[in-house]
């Protein structure tokens, strides 16, 4: 994040007296058992389509949704990973809208009392979280030379968050390190794959453009971005193509608009005027939720660590560097992996920084399911090399020879001088001894 | 044969071997074929489902006797469903063309409930279209009569679950009851209604009208049947989250007090309805029971915020019939449907939600209040069901407002959530029905369903048949 205040500073330099203003909203399916609203599995990628359904993610006649608690905690630990407060009273509400994918005509959502609200990741800070059922997946295919629309309900109910920030950004760059953190936050959480590829994770920005540090009255909501990759490019094609319009004397308008990879642009999707009137109202089926005190700080002890936990522990106790501690910790299994690692290495005097190289550089924890195995081949690497017995023997008789004052403090009982002869014959040795080696003949010799 | 009126008698006569289930439902089937063609009370009829359910039944008799009755309480007595309730496998059609050809692939809890029970569905019985009106003329497909006077309404929306009981086209029937579906028609057609707590009976597999208002309950010729029913039915499903085992709500002393609230008899109260109220008052004043005035100030507002409320969640529940899935396409609602969509979305739009919809939640609060307070004081609550007895057919169908006022009575107790007891008193000088309801706190059903059994004891009430 330290990083982004450079970047920053250069795209205003780019941008002359216009500044993005970007918000986001960023939802995560949740990998719970079973989904949102109902007993069906919730692990939907790749399953045959409308295998997974029952009368309530159908929207059939007469069925009615029965709240997944397993759902609600997955969202209040998201919502506390980021310090936000947590509704002693929240409810669910019914959004309207027509579309084949949305069978009861309505989604289960919430409105005005989210799971919690506030909250930061640095200095951006989350307006809400709350949490809401995802629609059906509506195919659209050729069949029999017909083209057609077909709706897969597999994951109709599936248990859906959604995050929404302020419109704290302003770099398009700031927006990705954001995204990225949210979704390692939501994998240490274990309450999501959060990938973009199978669409667990999904986001959406709005952004407009300050000119002289003007308040925008308008934004831009940009849909249809399925990669990180493409988030930074649609926001960066957009701000450009609204500083373009704001400059030659145009208003811009408020609207929707989707991402085109393949022509590099932006374009239209639906209006201000065309805007949905969702006409929320509260969910009628599903008693309001209450969360106690209690349970909520019972919830913030189960926490495990947390991803910027993790960094400065690898960067401060490690002494990884920075580029390494982020490859490390994308993936929470390859951080225990190296705790594990540098545990066992600290014995073997093996330094984790060497540890973190192996893993990031050769993928050497790729090998080894076990830290110990990789500390072994460690060990067998690097003892390939170390200098002969008799070398040894020649260095630390050399050493004791010429360092008359710490063999004497020695030999009045200052052990600790041990250390110092050793890293004297290293030098001797071009660092190529082994140091236990080294340690047992300088022994003896002092001895003498 | 003479057919049983009471699930006592039916199953006194089956253990009896005074009659076998099968010749029961034989003989409803023949009185069906024979009078409901002047009645319409049924849309469907499961004659095949019929006879498979009484030959179970008779096998059950012959091979476990009496200890059958244990494990099945309601073994060999015959049921009407309301066409809102969905049968798996059977044709369910909300009473609207929507659905004319919608077969469910599941059953509605309550339906499962009664089946496991022992019961022995005769068929789906007509309704006003998706639970919309007070008479049975809205039905989609014909209006059901009365079966004491065919040129007048049976009420509605069960309409005919209602008439079915009355014409002794079955034993027991369900319904479902969002501003008085149940207690009206049974008011309207002689034979007793329950109106549960809302959150007793589960609502699942039930087609929504108004999820809030919604409750499910069942029609008998006796107090003592409706109990035995509601025994059946109510309870968690875990489906439904907003049903609960509650433990029932007792009388706050052994001498009970039933309030007669000031406001149900108003200007309006046709003078046999009143008249016939209050003699059911003294019968149970009779009995040891006080009577109190009590007042129910906001009463006045119930029809408003009714029809602002309930119109908002039918909008809400019917955008699933999108034309997409379920046979006939949207041009298939009825002009009501379609007014009550135009309301409820009105209402919930941006820029008219305060204004209407939430303070009409206001409102309804203030109408929970008043039962609330009304029953610190007393057990109970002895009311009118509706301002008038049984009106003819077509006097109100082309004026939607005057139909909706038919609701005056019974909407607060539905937007109070509180349940609800219609019991016949008689009848007019023409030949009408006329009854009365008791309300009582959330989860009084006891309460209710004692206080109407000593009614009918006191009364010697012996269930009639209209045709």
């Amino acid at each position: 994040m330290k990083k982004s205040n450079q970047l920053r500073k250069n795209n205003q330099l780019r941008y002359k007296n216009f500044t993005a203003v970007i918000g986001l909203e960023v939802h995560i399916e949740l990998s719970t058992k079973s989904k949102m609203f109902c007993g069906c599995s919730a692990d939907h990628f790749g399953r045959l389509p409308n295998t997974q359904v029952c009368p309530v993610c159908l929207g059939l006649p007469g069925a009615l949704p029965y709240v997944n608690k397993e759902a609600l905690l997955s969202t209040l630990k998201l919502g506390l990973a980021f310090g936000a407060q947590v509704n002693n009273f929240s409810k669910f509400d019914r959004k309207h809208y027509f579309y084949p994918d949305l069978p009861k005509g309505y989604q289960i959502s919430q409105y005005d009392i989210p799971l919690s609200q506030g909250g930061k990741i640095g200095e951006i800070r989350i307006r809400r979280i709350h949490l809401e059922e995802d629609t059906a997946k509506l195919v659209h295919q050729t069949l029999d030379g017909k083209k057609v629309s077909l709706i897969d309900f597999n994951r109709s109910g599936v248990p859906l968050v959604e995050l929404v920030t302020e419109p704290d950004f302003n770099d398009p760059k700031d927006v990705v390190g954001f995204v990225k953190e949210v979704q390692l936050i939501a994998r240490y959480l274990g309450i999501s794959s959060a990938d973009m590829e199978k669409g667990s994770m999904r986001l959406e920005a709005n952004v407009s453009v300050a000119k002289d540090a003007k308040v925008p009255d308008y934004k831009v909501e940009l849909k249809n971005i399925n990669s990180f990759k493409f988030l930074e490019k649609a926001i960066v094609l957009e701000i450009a193509r609204q500083i373009k319009l704001i400059t030659s004397g145009e208003a811009v308008v408020q609207e929707t608009r989707g991402y085109d990879e393949a022509k590099g642009t932006t374009f239209s999707q639906r209006t201000k005027e065309e805007a949905q009137d969702y006409r929320y109202f509260p969910e009628p089926d599903i008693p309001p939720l209450r969360f106690s005190d209690e349970l909520v700080k019972e919830i913030s002890r189960s926490l495990p660590e947390l991803p910027d936990q993790v960094r400065k522990h690898l960067i401060s106790e490690y002494g990884v560097r920075a580029d390494y501690s982020e490859i490390i910790l994308a993936d929470r299994k390859r951080v225990e992996f190296f705790e594990k690692a540098a545990g066992l290495g600290r014995e073997e005097n093996i330094s984790p920084t060497l540890i973190a190289e192996l893993m990031v550089n050769k993928n050497m924890d790729k090998d080894f399911p076990e830290a110990t195995g990789l500390i072994k081949r460690i060990l067998e690497l690097t003892r390939r090399q170390y200098a002969k017995a008799n070398a040894v023997e020649k260095a630390v008789k050399k050493v004791v020879r010429e360092n008359q004052k710490p063999v004497n403090d020695y030999g009045q009982g200052k052990v600790a001088v041990l250390g110092f002869l050793i890293g004297l014959v290293q030098k001797e040795l071009k660092g190529k001894g082994d140091s236990k080696m080294i340690k047992d003949l300088l022994v003896v010799e002092l001895e003498k | 044969m003479n057919l049983p009126l009471t699930i006592k008698e039916t199953q006194a006569g089956l253990m009896g071997k005074k009659f076998k289930a099968a010749e029961i439902v034989r003989e409803y089937l023949e009185r069906i074929k024979k009078h409901d063609q002047g009645i319409n009370a049924f849309l469907t009829i499961s004659e095949e489902q019929a006879f498979e359910a009484a030959a179970k039944v008779d096998r059950l008799l012959e091979n476990s006797g009496k200890d059958a009755f244990s494990q099945y309480p309601l073994l060999g007595v015959s049921l009407a469903l309301k066409d809102l309730f969905l049968t798996k496998g059977i044709r369910t059609t909300a009473g609207s063309k929507v659905l004319e050809s919608y077969v469910p692939a599941y059953s509605a809890t309550v339906v499962t409930k009664l089946e496991k029970a022992g019961t022995i569905l005769i068929g789906k019985t007509n309704c006003d279209a998706w639970a919309h009106g007070a008479s049975g003329e809205n039905s989609d497909f014909r209006p059901t009569k009365n079966p004491w006077q065919p040129e007048f309404v049976p009420g509605g929306s069960s309409s005919g679950s209602a008439a079915a009981i009355a014409a002794n086209f079955s034993l027991i029937a369900t319904g479902t009851d969002t501003g008085g579906s149940i207690r009206q028609p049974a008011n309207f057609c002689g034979v007793v209604g329950l109106k549960p707590t809302y959150g007793a009976v589960s609502r699942y597999g039930i087609i929504a009208m108004a999820s809030s208002l919604d409750s499910v309950g069942h029609f008998a010729r006796t107090v003592n049947d409706a109990r035995r029913v509601f025994e059946v039915t109510k309870g968690e499903d875990g489906l439904d989250s907003t049903v609960k085992n509650a433990s029932p709500q007792k009388p706050k002393s052994s001498k009970l007090r039933i309030g007669i609230p000031r406001e149900y008899f108003a200007q309006g109260l046709d003078k046999e309805v009143e008249k016939s109220v209050f003699t059911a008052a003294h019968v149970l004043e009779k009995e040891g029971v006080e009577l109190v005035e009590v007042s129910l100030p906001h009463t006045k507002y119930a029809i408003s915020v009714y029809y602002i409320v309930q119109p908002a969640e039918v909008s809400s529940n019917l955008g699933r019939y999108d034309g997409i899935r379920y046979g006939n396409g949207r041009n298939s609602f009825g002009a009501e449907a379609k007014r009550r969509i135009m309301l409820g979305s009105y209402v919930l739009s941006s820029g008219y939600y305060d204004a209407y919809y939430l303070k009409a939640m206001k409102v309804r609060s203030k109408i929970i209040q008043d039962f609330e307070q009304a029953f610190d004081n007393v057990d109970a609550i002895l009311a009118p069901v509706s301002p008038t007895p049984p009106f003819a057919l077509g006097e109100k169908a082309d004026n939607p407002l005057q139909m909706y006022l038919a609701d005056i009575l019974t909407v607060a107790g539905n937007l109070a959530g509180i349940p609800g007891l219609a019991i016949p008193s008689g009848f007019t000088k023409k030949g009408l029905p006329l009854g009365f309801q008791l309300l009582g706190p959330r989860f009084s059903e006891e309460t209710l369903f004692s206080l109407g059994e000593r009614y009918q004891q006191s009364t010697d009430y012996q269930p009639k048949v209209a045709i």
